[in-house]
């Protein structure tokens, strides 16, 4: 990654970019932390592995104001810059203000998984690298290492869409204790909501108590309501960087019922995706007069 | 059938919330009352300005709160009074209808229907039907379970004073 480094300072020296947003060691090995370089002597530690799990792209919500310093150089993978195009989509910054520096990926390790310096096998690798393919970025400034070929499974099959489609065909009291049972660990950390890149209200429905819509305490009724009304909002929104689950302490499948949103926003909504293109008009944004309506008498 | 559950049965009344548009439903309601026309009265109405006002939260919350059916119902598509409204949200319940039967909700307890200001009778069909699907479901105990366990955590911490 040594030419992803050179630019990096290339970008700082020249002034164009205020901050360089990347990946550095971890304290731990074989772990990385997000790392934010501002000077070019800065831009040594950077670097980049298959344990650079972190979507980077949560720093250029408005959660966080480096945005506001100026431009912002972003090191992302092929699925951080699908989570980057929603944010454009939804007019959260221009792609002018941003410059990426992509960098291919082969897939990221798993969140139990310590990464060795090895080649990742099927099992290390996260779940969303399964179904990848975007292994080499398609929108970026600059791009970095050898090209990846992405696998050749249609849309929406294989990987994490083989447990909802497991979970669909379950009977209805079936589907009911399997999320009650999961549900039921949750402790409203809401590290789900802090960790999304797309999760950028100024002000969160879990803060508003009057009324008090989603139970603050960690029983079963409020995490019912919380995990529900989270996927709602994400639905048609969601490019399945997984973050939420991995940073689940409770290890509740939240990859599962976020894909289940996705899957049914490309079935029911012309085969939408989200993260592929920023001219696209999300599904719940706009309509057609002649949708689906067999539910409705 | 045992003597007592015939009792509780017959105790028994089912709870159906319907939301409905202020400008179509309502209307329609309303001209049902006008014209004497008599429907189940295990419905409760609550009025919004449009269904497109109808967060998903709504739904969660009135099954919360004991609700054993849920009716909603707004404008017949292009009769919106804020034009697009109900166009909106028949996708939001395309997408939080399917969510909510992945989740395991009981689908055959979540109604919805275009009823508009004219189609008094339409109403009161569809309230007694919705009324009668739910008498024979009989009370949705299944999520009321999770309002228990919430007494047995006040219990558990009850015991640890």
């Amino acid at each position: 990654m040594e030419s992803l480094r050179s630019k990096a300072k290339e970008l700082l020296q020249s002034g164009d970019v205020t901050t360089i947003i990347g990946y550095a060691a971890g304290t731990k090995k074989g772990k990385t932390k997000p790392y934010f370089a501002y000077t070019p002597e800065e831009c040594e530690k950077l670097i980049f592995t298959p344990a650079c799990v972190n979507n980077l792209v949560i720093y250029l919500t408005r959660k966080f104001d480096f945005m506001k310093k100026g431009k912002v150089a972003i090191v992302a993978k092929g699925c951080d810059i699908k989570t980057i195009n929603v944010l454009i989509q939804e007019n959260q910054f221009k792609r002018e203000d941003i410059l990426i520096l992509g960098v291919t990926c082969d897939g990221v390790v798993d969140k139990e998984v310590v990464y060795d310096g090895n080649t990742l096998s099927d099992d290390e690798k996260s779940i969303k690298c399964i179904t990848c393919d975007v292994n080499t970025p398609t929108d970026f400034d600059h791009l970095f290492g050898e090209g990846v070929e992405s696998n050749a499974l249609e849309p929406m099959t294989g990987g994490i869409y083989d447990e909802v489609d497991r979970v669909r065909g379950l009977s209805q009291s079936e589907k009911w204790n399997y999320w009650m049972e999961h549900f039921d660990r949750c402790i409203k950390c809401y590290a789900c909501k802090k960790v999304c890149p797309l999760c950028y209200c100024d002000v969160c429905i879990t803060e508003k108590n009057r009324p008090q819509w989603i139970e603050t305490s960690a029983h079963s009724r409020g995490n019912y309501a919380w995990n529900i009304k989270r996927a709602m909002d994400l639905s048609g929104r969601c490019t399945f960087c997984g973050e939420c689950d991995r940073s689940c302490p409770a290890e509740i499948p939240l990859n599962v019922i976020n894909q289940e949103m996705s899957k049914l926003n490309y079935e029911a909504f012309e085969g939408y995706r989200a993260g592929y293109q920023t001219e696209e008009i999300p599904p719940f944004v706009s309509f057609k007069e002649d949708d689906k309506e067999d539910f409705i008498r | 059938m045992s003597e007592e559950s015939k009792k509780t049965e017959k105790e028994w009344k089912p709870r159906i919330i319907a939301y409905v548009c202020n400008w179509c439903t309502y209307g329609g309601a309303d001209l049902a009352g006008t014209s004497r026309k008599t429907y189940d009265a295990s419905v409760r109405v609550i009025k919004l300005p449009c269904t497109g006002r109808i967060d998903p939260l709504f739904l969660i919350k009135a099954f919360e709160r004991g609700a054993d059916s849920i009716l909603v119902s707004g404008c017949h598509p292009g009769d919106c009074h804020y034009n697009t409204g109900n166009f909106h949200a028949r996708r939001r319940w395309t997408a939080f209808r399917d969510l909510l039967e992945f989740s395991g909700i009981d689908m055959r307890r979540l109604h919805f229907s275009w009823i508009s200001a004219a189609e008094a009778v339409k109403w009161v069909d569809v309230v007694n039907d919705v009324s009668e699907k739910t008498k024979e479901l009989g009370p949705y105990d299944e999520f009321q379970r999770i309002n228990e366990r919430i007494e047995e955590y006040d219990g558990i911490f009850a015991q640890q004073g």
